[in-house]
């Protein structure tokens, strides 16, 4: 049976440079999947094009394309990511001078896919009634339109499918879903139906489980952590799929790292909501029909997927301005370090109040005793044996002179507060602007999206 | 017994709620989770830690439970002031519960 491998290049923005290179080069594969936007990057970019319209897209990948170009072309490797950001056109110009660079002229077919950002068009979607109500609060947009700086329909598998049939070999995308760039190839190579859904959510389980690299393949798995062989050389997993919708989850020889069913069922669970209906433009995925099997050593076979219909509704990631935030650390030594560091919270709150600054919220952790687990750390600690205890202080507010204002108070403590502090090297923490996040749902058929193809 | 010797757990964000998902160490340790790990039970483990309610899913063909924990992130996302502001360890703060076991 006709077998076809995906392979996860990154993960997200940020993810390690050399993966892709390895990816491709490891072994065989057939595409190369390279996921870069996280909820907020779509307003980093959206804030970088409008300093720099030739900018707005990932950066990183164009540089890692340069790289694994050579290897690309060679072995007829295609690849798909959401790098184009609110920039794909750019994005994928800059990838076409780097192939010309390489001596690819006329040799590399380059796929754009556009239609997602629909930040030209929010007023008219508002004037005809669609309110972009907020998810999680319900309430319409038009409460922040003003502030909003990014919004981006969440694209399918569809736009990904449609420039891998009119033959591009590189594939760069604005905001489709992360399980898109997984399930285009798989409906492209096996010709599934747009309305298979069996097919459709096995897919898209696949591209679920690679979309965040070596998170499937042993890297930040708590399950037998210790054991995991050679993570330094870790190999980011790769997707076997059949044209039945069954496949595996392998990784290259000679790597690091560790696929088995623990660890595969991690990554199923990341940032799961209700496991019967895991919502992408493409369809309904039920995650309580997957079936695990451990087949041989680093080789998970996923079977049993079944599916529903899509819904006639796309997810909407708006960005809008919130406000601003600092936070401030200093490290209170043994003894009665956690003490210390209390006192020293109690007193800068104090100040805070006397002040009378109008912050919407100061937060306190005490980084070694409860930042991460809370009262639930803290009631297991004895605090007279922690060496040292971080205060880590948060505020935020609406307007920045609060915030500012806020971050002057913390190094004072170092000489008017309780003693044994130390740690404050860093200066003082700057004000940071809040871009947040603003889920809400829009009709499908208020979106079109857009496919272009580019010739290096 | 401690959760953590019958389950492992990895965790993540929507927006201000933290999703943790439970996993059986063991096939039989499974219904041991269904019958004592509840909704009602995580919510007072996280009691002072999360504003909202608890939901769970069950999928026994995983042998895992997923448990949304709403109002978990101080807002979340970018809002958030908080060291764990996508929820990625609340996995292992669950993971502290102690649970009985019949030898």
């Amino acid at each position: 049976m006709k077998t076809v491998r995906i392979a996860a290049g990154q993960g997200f923005w940020g993810d390690w440079l050399e993966a892709p290179y390895r990816q491709v080069t490891g072994g065989p594969v057939d595409y190369l999947m390279m996921d870069y936007l996280a909820e907020v990057t779509m307003s980093i970019l959206q804030k970088q094009k409008s300093r720099d319209p030739s900018l707005g897209y990932a950066t990183d990948f164009v540089t890692q394309m340069e790289r694994i170009l050579p290897t690309v072309v060679d072995r007829g490797i295609r690849v798909t990511a959401n790098a184009g950001g609110v920039n794909p056109r750019a994005c994928a110009a800059a990838v076409a001078e780097a192939a010309k660079g390489l001596g690819f002229e006329g040799k590399l077919k380059i796929g754009v896919v556009t239609g997602d950002d629909l930040l030209g068009r929010l007023d008219g979607l508002i004037a005809r009634g669609h309110d972009l109500k907020n998810l999680d609060t319900g309430r319409p947009l038009r409460d922040v339109r003003d502030r909003v700086v990014s919004a981006n329909a969440y694209l399918g598998a569809a736009p990904v499918v449609e420039a891998l049939r009119r033959d591009a070999q590189v594939v760069i995308t604005g905001r489709v879903t992360d399980t898109g760039l997984t399930l285009g190839p798989l409906m492209h190579a096996f010709d599934w139906a747009p309305d298979a859904w069996d097919l459709l959510a096995a897919g898209t389980v696949a591209g679920h489980i690679i979309e965040c690299g070596a998170q499937a393949s042993g890297g930040n798995t708590l399950s037998d952590w210790e054991r995991i062989p050679d993570l330094a050389r870790v190999g980011y997993p790769i997707v076997e799929a059949r044209p039945d919708g069954t496949f595996d989850i392998i990784k290259h020889p000679r790597t690091g790292g560790r696929i088995n069913v623990a660890g595969v069922t991690e990554q199923l669970v990341y940032e799961m909501g209700d496991p019967r209906a895991y919502i992408t433009p493409d369809g309904i995925a039920d995650f309580t029909t997957i079936q695990l099997a451990q087949v041989r050593k680093d080789r998970v076979r996923v079977s049993g997927v079944r599916g529903k219909p899509a819904t006639d509704k796309l997810k909407v990631s708006i960005a809008y301005f919130y406000g601003y935030k600092a936070v401030g650390t200093l490290v209170y030594a043994w003894p009665d370090a956690l003490k210390k560091a209390q006192a020293a919270d109690r007193i800068l709150r104090q100040r805070l109040q006397d002040l009378g600054l109008r912050l919407e919220a100061i937060h306190s952790e005490f980084v070694g005793a409860n930042a991460t687990h809370g009262n639930l750390a803290l009631q297991e600690l004895d605090p007279a044996q922690i060496p040292e205890v971080q205060l880590r202080i948060g505020v935020r507010a609406r307007e920045k002179e609060p915030v500012d204002r806020f971050t002057r108070e913390i190094a004072p403590l170092i000489l008017n507060g309780p003693p044994s502090v130390t740690g404050f090297a860093g200066g003082r923490p700057k004000p940071e602007e809040i871009v947040a996040y603003w889920p809400a749902l829009i009709d499908k058929r208020m979106v079109e999206p857009c496919v272009e193809l580019v010739e290096a | 017994m401690r959760l953590l010797d019958l389950a492992h757990a990895r965790s993540g964000d929507k927006g201000d709620t933290a999703n943790v998902g439970l996993i059986a160490r063991k096939a039989d340790y499974y219904p041991l989770l269904v019958k004592q790990v509840t909704a009602a039970r995580v919510a007072r483990h996280f009691k002072g830690m999360i504003t909202g309610s608890v939901e769970r899913f069950e999928l026994p063909n995983l042998r895992a439970l997923n448990f949304l924990l709403h109002g978990a992130l101080d807002g979340g996302g970018t809002i958030s002031l908080k060291t764990d502001a996508q929820g990625k360890v609340f996995s292992t703060a669950l993971l502290r519960m102690e649970i009985e076991v019949r030898q």
